[in-house]
């Protein structure tokens, strides 16, 4: 049976629509992303799929039990980590655990083999408040939270926002060990580089669901040839890109560690293009030299999630 | 069960690390009473008092010597007629006029009795019943001896008590069952919204309501400390004004106690139906401080007499809990009353309980949003 089946599921707030006819389906044990810019409708999505928010349209089912008709069976099996790390700042990390071990009816003891991995790492704090501990400690918390009652399914809401750089390689590593344990899990980041992670991965935009593959067929998926430019001043090689009689619009990319975004900005050590029709990639240094860019280098890259997602935005616009 | 009462541990854990809640729970009602109590003093030491003596005989040049003598009065004017009363009061250094009828010596001898009248300024209740009950004291230790004097009849002075400015002294001892007002709807619907709205912004609602808790155990299990911590107020300020303040409860105090449970509950599921309508601690203050604590120190009759308001505002309290509240408390507290006296305010103060529970609990959600339209 599949953990998670969305069947069009629509969301509207007033006149916004924040989810527009999202369907998928999550195997059971399997590990999935979302990954999309803030505002793509992922919290929306996940609030429903925990059962907070009944959908203006379309339903959705997981282990069969429907999210709006059986919502007090399935929170039993449901261990959720919201955006916001739900943690009682003025508790302890101990009291912290302890309640919601208590509230979902169940001990630290009976499932500390579960968080051992995740928990052992703060538990040298255990005594410290919840409010005074490190994003990245906070982090580990909440998960323990969200899994000390044993849930078959883990959805977790951006959980690597604003966590520090080894913080989220760790927590990637204990996502992958709950795996391991037969736990479904769902996650979402804004973050192209943690895709790579996981089994399957949904791109979503504007509330509409671009693509779903694992995170190497969706990179096969780009339909050209990519070519990365490089050149020592990279605003000054964007503009003329820009402006080249037949280049196409060229997309800057952030390097994997930078949250991604939208808007094309110049970062990144390079400029990724796709050559019209023809167009050869020597003419594209041609045409830069006379530009006044001489040395500029090309080279055909291997595309990345975000370069799919560029691409797939584009198409649906 | 367990899972309710770690709940409620959560919740005074809450409680005892915020120092902000504490304050508000138990500086505070301190605080008020000690700042009324200060405001209103309980020792008189001379004060400034006049005399009008018509009588200019033996008994009431004693009188007048005993008085000044004693150190609670230092007798500033001597009057010699009743238009004089006036100016004097205004000139604000007296605190009472003590007025001895013409024939007084000869009536206390012939009829055994005579009438002192006292005059004292109901603009400030407490000094008022202070000067008269002094005056009276003073009055009495005479006729006492009056009375081993003499072996006739019983020579009495009935003392003649009348307020100036505010003849009923309505404002005195009003504020002890006020105060008392104010503290618990402040305690239990201020604080519990503040509490319940604290777990919507903080993110952790999200996560209670997809635990296994059932809404009616997150409810109970935010407010059931705060039912307990004001109920401990209540205790303290009770003893507060009988130790302080030397007013003690006159009627029965498992009724009185019985009614501030139930005042309690009201205000408890109005605080219920604040959470469930806002989502920021700002705006659940905002509503409970303006929505709640103002009407309750305007219009219930806690400072301002309810009887001197223009009608419209009679009406108006009549709407508003804590204006039963007060009344009943002070029928309770001061005049003594029974349960016969307030059913009427208990009854209607029970139907607003019951009504704002069935709309708090038709309002709380067991969802974040039940779907776009």
């Amino acid at each position: 049976m599949a953990a998670v089946e969305a069947y069009n599921i629509t969301h509207r707030y007033g006149k916004v629509t924040a989810l527009d006819d999202v369907s998928f389906t999550v195997d059971d044990g399997e590990l999935f992303g979302f990954i999309g810019p803030d505002g793509a409708g992922k919290t929306t999505l996940f609030r429903i799929a925990v059962t907070l928010i009944i959908p203006s349209g379309g339903r959705m089912t997981l282990f069969g039990l429907n999210t709006v008709n059986n919502y007090r069976e399935l929170r039993n099996l449901i261990g959720y980590m919201p955006g916001k790390f739900s943690l009682y700042q003025d508790l302890s990390v101990e009291e912290n655990l302890n309640f919601y071990a208590t509230v979902f009816g169940t001990t630290l003891k009976e499932n500390y083999h579960l968080i051992e991995p995740i928990y052992k790492q703060i538990e040298p704090y255990k005594k410290r408040i919840a409010g005074k501990l490190s994003g990245g400690m906070k982090q580990k918390l909440a998960l323990s939270c969200a899994l000390i009652h044993k849930p078959k399914i883990l959805i977790l809401d951006e959980p690597t926002t604003g966590v520090d750089a080894v913080s989220r390689t760790e927590f990637w590593e204990m996502l992958s060990g709950l795996k391991h344990e037969g736990i479904t899990i769902v996650v979402s980041t804004p973050y192209m580089d943690e895709a790579l992670r996981c089994d399957r991965i949904a791109l979503i935009q504007s509330g509409k669901i671009l693509g779903i593959n694992t995170p190497d067929n969706i990179r096969r998926s780009y339909s050209q040839k990519l070519y990365a430019v490089r050149y020592p001043d990279k605003y000054k090689l964007l503009t003329s890109l820009r402006s080249l009689p037949l280049a196409p619009c060229p997309m800057p990319i952030a390097p994997c560690s930078e949250p991604y975004t939208l808007s094309p900005e110049p970062f990144g050590d390079s400029v990724h293009i796709t050559l019209p029709e023809g167009t050869k990639p020597e003419e594209i240094l041609k045409a830069l030299e006379t530009a006044g860019l001489p040395g500029a280098t090309i080279t055909e890259i291997v595309p990345g999630i975000e370069d799919v997602f560029l691409e797939l935005m584009k198409k649906d616009e | 069960m367990k899972k309710f009462m770690a709940f409620v541990k959560k919740e005074f854990q809450h409680i005892f690390r915020d120092y902000r809640t504490l304050i508000i729970l138990f500086g505070l009602p301190a605080a008020q009473i000690l700042i009324f109590g200060y405001a209103v003093r309980t020792d008189l030491t001379n004060a400034g008092i006049a005399v009008l003596d018509n009588a200019h005989d033996v008994v009431s040049a004693e009188l007048i010597t005993r008085i000044n003598a004693s150190e609670f009065f230092h007798i500033k004017y001597f009057l010699n007629t009743y238009d004089e009363i006036d100016p004097a009061f205004k000139k604000g250094k007296i605190k009472a006029v003590i007025i001895f009828p013409d024939d007084f010596a000869e009536r206390l001898t012939r009829e055994g009795n005579a009438t002192v009248s006292i005059i004292a300024d109901g603009s400030e209740g407490n000094n008022a019943n202070l000067v008269t009950g002094y005056t009276t004291a003073i009055l009495n230790d005479y006729s006492a001896g009056l009375t081993k004097q003499l072996t006739s009849a019983m020579p009495v002075i009935v003392p003649e008590v009348r307020m100036y400015f505010n003849p009923n002294l309505q404002s005195h001892f009003m504020f002890i069952p006020g105060i008392i007002t104010l503290i618990l709807i402040l305690i239990s619907a201020l604080m519990t919204s503040v509490t319940i709205v604290r777990e919507k912004e903080f993110g952790t609602m999200e996560v209670l309501l997809v635990s296994p808790l059932k809404p009616w155990q997150i409810i109970l299990g935010k407010v059931a400390p705060y039912f307990f911590l004001s109920l401990v107020n209540v205790i303290v300020i009770l003893l507060m004004a009988w130790f302080v303040f030397d007013l003690p409860v006159k009627g029965s105090i498992s009724l009185l106690i019985a009614e501030c449970m139930l005042y309690i509950l009201l205000g408890l599921s109005i605080g219920i139906l604040i959470s469930a309508s806002v989502e920021k601690i700002m705006n659940a203050i905002f509503i409970s401080a303006l929505g709640l604590m103002l009407p309750t120190l305007l219009l219930s009759g806690f400072i301002f007499p309810i009887e001197n308001m223009p009608k419209i505002y009679d009406y108006v309290s009549l709407f508003l809990p804590p204006r039963w509240f007060v009344e009943i408390m002070r029928s309770i507290m001061i005049k003594g009353a029974g349960f016969m006296y307030v059913w009427k305010g208990t009854l209607i103060l029970a139907a607003m309980t019951l009504f704002f529970m069935l709309l708090s609990a038709r309002k709380f959600k067991v969802r974040l949003e039940e779907g776009g339209k």
